[in-house]
């Protein structure tokens, strides 16, 4: 799956981080950085991590994978 | 029929069966995208992309995968919705003839259309000496082969890590080195690291927290000249000053330069700092006048803004590439009264050295600058920049919380010094000279730019009065 944090909006609430630590992590006291495309098992711990995140900065796709025509 | 109905009958029927091209396959370009389909676009969608992968985020390229925790080949940009488009990855527009509609491609083909985004972004900067370039170990930062390359050589790990020029993206891999136990040197010609995107006060701050993570920093010094092994690897760098540095990876980050040689010929008001847009995404032409066909978005379009007495600004942020698309794929698909403009508020993070950095506004803008909020002693405050008694712009270090506080006074041209927040309050909170460099004076490229008022560069055609 993939996702992407608005991190502009984010403030380092670590919510995520509680939710999905495998996912989202703190470097230092507020700089969060994350996996942006992690395992589809983690797609359930992630949606719970966005729906918790107090300013709604987590952005997760709607579509799976490429569509027809890309090549990658 | 009534012209209205005329007119409306051709906004649904373009919208139904238009032509719309996108050229740039990143984040401009992909938000813009999925906005016409939200819109309701349902005509033809052709997006033209020079690198051969489907639409990436870099910011996370100079954090977590240049420390190896994250592979370069994983940051694909989440889809908001299906874009049904017809995508051409791989492959760069070469050349727009705008008379007859058609973007040309380096393989020859000619792409028409009927409405046009043109959303290239930038470029690095190379080390100017090619042959310096060239050798195995000398870096830039942009693309994720660029990333996946510099992570595999940092893995090995290299001796010492050279890293020329501390803005953003040069102090975020001087950062990476540091967690991941390299020595690094940082060598950059003006005063302090981000001074030309915060200025000298912050700069200083920003030096201290290098040096404090063990970072041979040497300001207002340059790289004269890289040399290499026998083997063709870059093993020493020369600065100007007389001295040497040993180093077997080299990392050049001196800003960036807007893709708009492509544009050549086209009549746009393209140049150094990008193609001129009106506030709506909407390409003025060479004589500054708005193009009903031609839109820009992302960091290579140039707006004026109301909050800046409508300077033209040049922005390489990653909200400005989301909302400006959002903002032109709307203005794309509607007519007049139905635009909208692009009026964010600048705004930009970056991690490194265990902080986050955030800043809201347009520093370069402000020559004063005060602290608000926090300690400087222990990096984690808030400060505002000021011109003329009015706040323009405010950087926090680990005090994100408070971002939001100071953008609605900039937003409101609040006063300042801002009113106190009532919460952390500094015992003094004088304004003193933000000390922002000359802008004339060659140092670290601001990732934020005010251009001046001219919507091109280039010489407009005058023509004498006829009536
Ligand atoms: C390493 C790095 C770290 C960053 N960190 C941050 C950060 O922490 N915070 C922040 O706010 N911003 C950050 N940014 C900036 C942010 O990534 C950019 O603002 C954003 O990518 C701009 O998006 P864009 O779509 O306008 O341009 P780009 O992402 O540059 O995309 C333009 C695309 O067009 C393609 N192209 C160019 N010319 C042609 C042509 N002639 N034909 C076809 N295709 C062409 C390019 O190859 C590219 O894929 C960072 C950037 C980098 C490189
Ligand atoms: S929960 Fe939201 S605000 Fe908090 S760290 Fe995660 S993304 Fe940021």
């Amino acid at each position: 799956m993939r996702i992407v944090v608005d991190l502009n909006r984010c403030q380092g609430y670590a919510q995520c981080v509680y939710l999905a630590h495998e996912v989202f992590r703190l470097n230092g006291q507020e700089a969060l950085t994350y996996e942006p495309n992690p395992d589809d098992e983690r797609r359930l711990q992630v949606e719970r991590a966005a729906v918790a995140c107090p300013v709604q900065a987590i952005v997760i796709d709607r579509v799976d994978g490429a569509e027809r025509g890309e090549t990658s | 029929m009534t012209l209205r109905a005329t007119v409306a009958e051709l906004v649904r029927e373009f919208r139904a069966s238009g032509r719309i091209v996108i050229v740039g396959a990143s984040l401009a370009g992909l938000r813009a995208a999925e906005t016409l389909r939200d819109e309701g676009f349902t005509g033809s969608l052709t997006i033209i992309g020079d690198e051969p992968y489907e639409p990436y985020d870099r910011p996370p390229l100079s954090k977590q995968v240049l420390k190896g925790w994250v592979p370069a080949d994983h940051t694909k940009l989440p889809r908001m919705r299906e874009v049904d488009a017809d995508w051409r990855l791989g492959v760069a527009a070469t050349g727009l003839d705008r008379a007859t509609k058609q973007v040309r491609l380096a393989n020859g083909e000619l792409i028409p259309y009927d409405r046009l985004l043109i959303a290239t972004g930038t470029r690095a900067r190379q080390w100017p000496n090619p042959a310096e370039a060239a050798l195995h170990g000398v870096h830039t930062i942009r693309s994720r082969d660029d990333a996946a390359q510099l992570q595999k050589e940092l893995a090995e790990p290299p001796s010492r890590v050279l890293v020329i020029g501390a803005g953003f993206i040069g102090s975020e891999v001087a950062s990476v080195c540091r967690e991941l136990g390299i020595p690094v040197t940082v060598v950059e010609r003006g005063a302090a690291p981000l001074v030309g995107a915060l200025g000298g006060v912050i700069g200083e701050i920003a030096a201290q927290l290098q040096r404090d993570h063990g970072v041979d920093l040497r300001c207002g010094l340059g790289v004269s000249s890289l040399e290499g092994d026998p083997g063709g690897h870059v093993r020493r760098a020369h600065l100007s000053d007389g001295s040497a540095v040993d180093a077997d990876v080299v990392v050049a980050s001196l800003g960036s330069i807007r893709n708009v040689e492509w544009l050549e010929g086209s009549g746009l008001a393209a140049g150094f700092w990008g193609v001129g847009c009106d506030a709506g995404g909407r390409a003025f032409d060479i004589n500054g006048v708005v193009t009903d066909s031609v839109y820009v978005a992302g960091d290579v379009a140039r707006a004026p803004h109301v909050l800046y007495e409508y300077q033209f600004l040049a922005m390489e942020h990653w909200d400005n590439a989301v909302l400006g698309a959002e903002t032109a794929a709307h203005n794309m698909v509607n007519l007049e009264p139905h635009y909208r403009p692009h009026l964010l508020l600048p705004g930009f993070w970056s991690g490194q050295f265990g902080v986050n950095i955030k800043s809201v506004g347009v520093p370069p803008f402000g020559d004063e600058i005060a602290f608000t909020q926090g300690s400087v002693a222990e990096r984690r405050f808030a400060a505002a920049y000021g011109r003329r008694g009015r706040i323009v712009a405010a950087v926090t270090f680990d005090h994100g919380k408070w971002l939001e506080y100071y953008g609605k006074l900039i937003e409101q041209s609040g006063p300042f010094p801002p009113p106190p927040p009532g919460w952390d309050q500094p015992p003094d909170m004088k304004p003193m000279p933000a000390e922002f460099p000359d802008p004339r004076v060659p140092t670290a490229i601001p990732d934020v730019v005010l251009t001046g008022h001219a919507p091109s560069e280039r010489t407009a055609e005058f023509r004498p009065r006829r009536h």
